[in-house]
């Protein structure tokens, strides 16, 4: 099959040709129009809550954010108004239930579904790449796609923290200060674990590309699972299944902002994501380079 | 035009043997998610057998001052779930009582959180002086540090600070308890004596092998009530073998079931925690409560950390008399009402909620009249009509037993 294909050629040639096939993927989903529409409301997502913030804290007697309800709305809300880096934590902390895994899961249900539905993906195959190669280019792109989608919130968060609210050094959620270089570290560091919260969405949205010949359905099919274990992972009954669930310990990248670093749930969370992106990529590979392309 | 579909009729045996791959990913997580628990429990430490009484020995010569690590608390009291309504009961008594300006960053409004549920604490402290607790929440946490003269509790979900200063006193008696220490206090072979004769008719202490704690060995000491109305079934303790520092503590009762009380360290260091670790300054912004002296005993407590949850409120009651003693001993006061639970026919919204809370408990008689039993898995409380409450972890024969006798008096 596929390998036979490819035997005859080089091994540089074959790497050459994975990042030559990864670039156009990338560039190509990135000039989608639908791409760019996904990447502005995910940076507008930190303008809406900035300038809400703002404005609450303006116009709020005695400065203070209302401290009754400290509980309700995004996590580190009550120290954006002191500090403009908490907006990083705050608009990804809005952002990773929904808005992320939606637009990975149109990205990731695109991948493969949207080039049959176009009738591009056996143009695509003619290439001696193998259909293993294509699949993963689709992987990286989409993977490629996580790092960016949450760049794209945290440096726009970044952008209206610092003109909205003042910098500066930080206390970390468990009362210790930390410097304001230290914690633009960090707020990279939960970047990228945000971004690797994502990977699991990103394996399930592209297997479930591979089992239809319409984008849309994939699409559909998996912003529609997302939902749905968001809200099996909020059912108490259910708590026996909810730890393997892949949202389920998402929100422990703000664990980073405890001093010292607790670890247990984002190990559990990277740990989880990597299962998924192992369990469904396989299948993902195992569909992909079995089934008979028409389209 | 199809240059990579399949292309032969044998290949259809092969196409499903790739979904062999993804099968096996999930079996061997399965399996490893099952497995690695069961072996990582497997065998117990193998430490020298020692007696009860070298171990409280142990225990007592303990002089772990350094140290931090990650407690995790489960409280399963089976009381149903009030949570939203035990939040606006206390709401309303707060309101009544006039203590408008309660923080959420206070302590004492903090640990009747740790009644219910799962709970992670942090634990670090540096001697006597500087301590820190945290309570770990989602995206949020909340703290109480003591760096000296310095007793702050730091909120962050709400970004309120509560401050008091500890007693003066507190760290002269630490350090008066570290020099003289040797002169005053009994040492730690008389403090085991002493401690195993004070219990020895109530109580069987024992040794009950080893277990794993936290990655260190530890022993298991159990201590037993050999009262039959307790519905204490047993305490275990579990002993580190190097340091003598308890490391799990488990409450289990009579009744069977899962612990009522299971608290212990997943991991813990006996290091010197980081210095900054204990340095707390108010972030800018941050709402800032000073809190009064009457809270030092919050503190103190929390310090202990041992204390009996709710005894310190019990102590407050006027008119409180203990009946009985040991495993069995019963709390009884009057609440001067001359009634019991509020019912219907005392009108008003107390009524209605008298009535809804009596849908809780049992109905019972004796010669005292009849009253009310509320039961948990392991204090149960009898609320008379006549306004008496005898409350103690005894069973509820035990509870009409003590209101008998006191009637009869």
């Amino acid at each position: 099959m596929s390998r036979a294909d490819i035997a005859g050629v080089g091994v540089r040639v074959r790497r050459s040709w994975s990042l030559g096939l990864f670039a156009g993927e990338f560039t190509v989903t990135l000039r989608r129009w639908r791409t760019l529409a996904l990447l502005a409301v995910l940076a507008a997502v930190p303008v809406l809550v900035g300038i809400a913030v703002k404005v609450e804290s303006d116009g709020g007697s005695g400065g203070g954010s209302g401290g009754g309800d400290g509980g309700a709305g995004p996590a580190f809300m009550a120290q954006v108004t002191n500090n403009g880096l908490f907006l990083v934590f705050t608009a990804l902390a809005a952002t990773l239930p929904f808005f992320l895994p939606m637009a990975v899961g149109v990205v990731a249900g695109d991948a493969i579904a949207g080039e049959a539905s176009a009738g591009t993906l056996r143009y695509l195959l003619v290439a001696p790449a193998g259909r293993t190669r294509l699949l993963l280019a689709k992987y990286v792109t989409t993977v490629a796609f996580c790092l960016l989608a949450t760049l794209v919130v945290a440096v726009s968060a970044l952008a209206v923290g610092a003109l909205l609210f003042p910098l500066g050094d930080l206390t970390t959620i468990s009362g210790t200060r930390i410097t304001f270089g230290e914690g633009l570290a960090r707020a990279l560091l939960i970047a990228l674990v945000v971004a690797a919260s994502l990977l699991g969405v990103a394996a399930l949205g592209l297997f479930v590309s591979t089992l239809t010949t319409s984008g849309i359905a994939a699409m559909a099919t998996t912003v529609g699972l997302l939902t749905t274990v968001q809200i099996v992972d909020q059912i108490p009954q259910l708590h026996a299944i909810q730890p393997y669930l892949f949202p389920h310990y998402w929100l422990s990248f703000a664990d980073l902002m405890r001093e010292p670093v607790y670890w247990d749930d984002l190990q559990k969370n990277l740990g989880l994501q990597a299962l998924y992106v192992a369990v469904f990529g396989s299948a993902a590979w195992a569909r992909f380079t079995a089934k008979d392309i028409t389209t | 035009m199809a240059p990579y579909a399949s292309d032969d009729t044998t290949s259809g045996r092969r196409k499903a043997v790739r979904y062999v791959v993804p099968a096996t990913v999930v079996g061997v997580a399965a399996a490893t998610i099952g497995l690695v628990p069961a072996l990582a429990d497997s065998g117990d430490p193998d430490l020298p057998k020692i007696t009860a009484q070298q171990l409280i020995e142990k225990i007592a010569a303990s002089d772990v001052e350094q140290l931090s690590g990650t407690v995790k608390i489960t409280t399963d009291l089976g009381l149903p779930d009030l949570g939203g309504l035990a939040g606006s009961l206390a709401s309303a008594g707060g309101g009544a009582g006039g203590s408008k300006d309660g923080s959420s960053a206070d302590p004492s409004a903090r640990l009747t959180e740790l009644a219910s549920g799962t709970h992670t604490l942090r634990i670090a402290a540096d001697g006597p002086d500087r301590q820190k607790v945290s309570l770990l929440e989602d995206a949020a946490e909340y703290s109480v540090i003591h760096d000296g003269t310095d007793v702050w509790g730091y909120d962050s979900a709400s970004n309120e600070v509560y401050h008091s200063t500890a007693p003066q006193g507190a760290d002269a008696h630490g350090k008066e308890h570290g020099k003289g220490g040797a002169e005053q206090a009994p040492t730690p072979k008389e403090f085991a004596d002493q401690a195993l004769k004070a219990v020895d008719g109530t109580t069987s202490v024992t040794v009950d092998g080893t277990v794993h704690v936290a990655g260190r060995d530890a022993y298991k000491l159990v201590v037993k009530p050999k009262d039959s109305a307790s519905t204490v079934g047993a305490i275990s303790i579990a002993v580190d073998a190097k340091t003598g520092l308890p490391l799990k503590f488990t409450l289990t009762p009579k009744s069977g079931g899962a612990a009522v009380v299971d608290a212990g360290f997943t991991q813990v260091h006996f290091a010197k925690p980081a210095a900054s670790t204990f340095d707390f300054t108010p972030p800018k912004g941050a709402k800032v409560t000073e809190g009064d002296d009457a809270d030092h005993s919050v503190a103190g407590k929390e310090k202990g950390g041992a204390a009996l949850p709710g005894a310190a409120g019990l102590g407050g009651l006027d008119g409180l008399n203990v009946l009985g003693d040991g495993w069995g001993s019963i709390a009884a006061f009057d609440t001067g009402s001359g009634s019991g639970l509020p019912s219907a026919s005392s009108g008003g919204d107390a009524g209605a909620f008298g009535d809804f809370l009596g849908s809780f408990g049992d109905k019972v008689t004796g010669t005292f009249g009849s009253g009310t039993v509320f039961k948990t898995r392991l204090v149960n409380a009898l609320i008379t009509d006549d306004g008496k409450v005898y409350a103690g972890a005894v069973t509820k024969d035990a509870l009409v037993k003590a209101a008998d006798t006191a009637a009869k008096k």
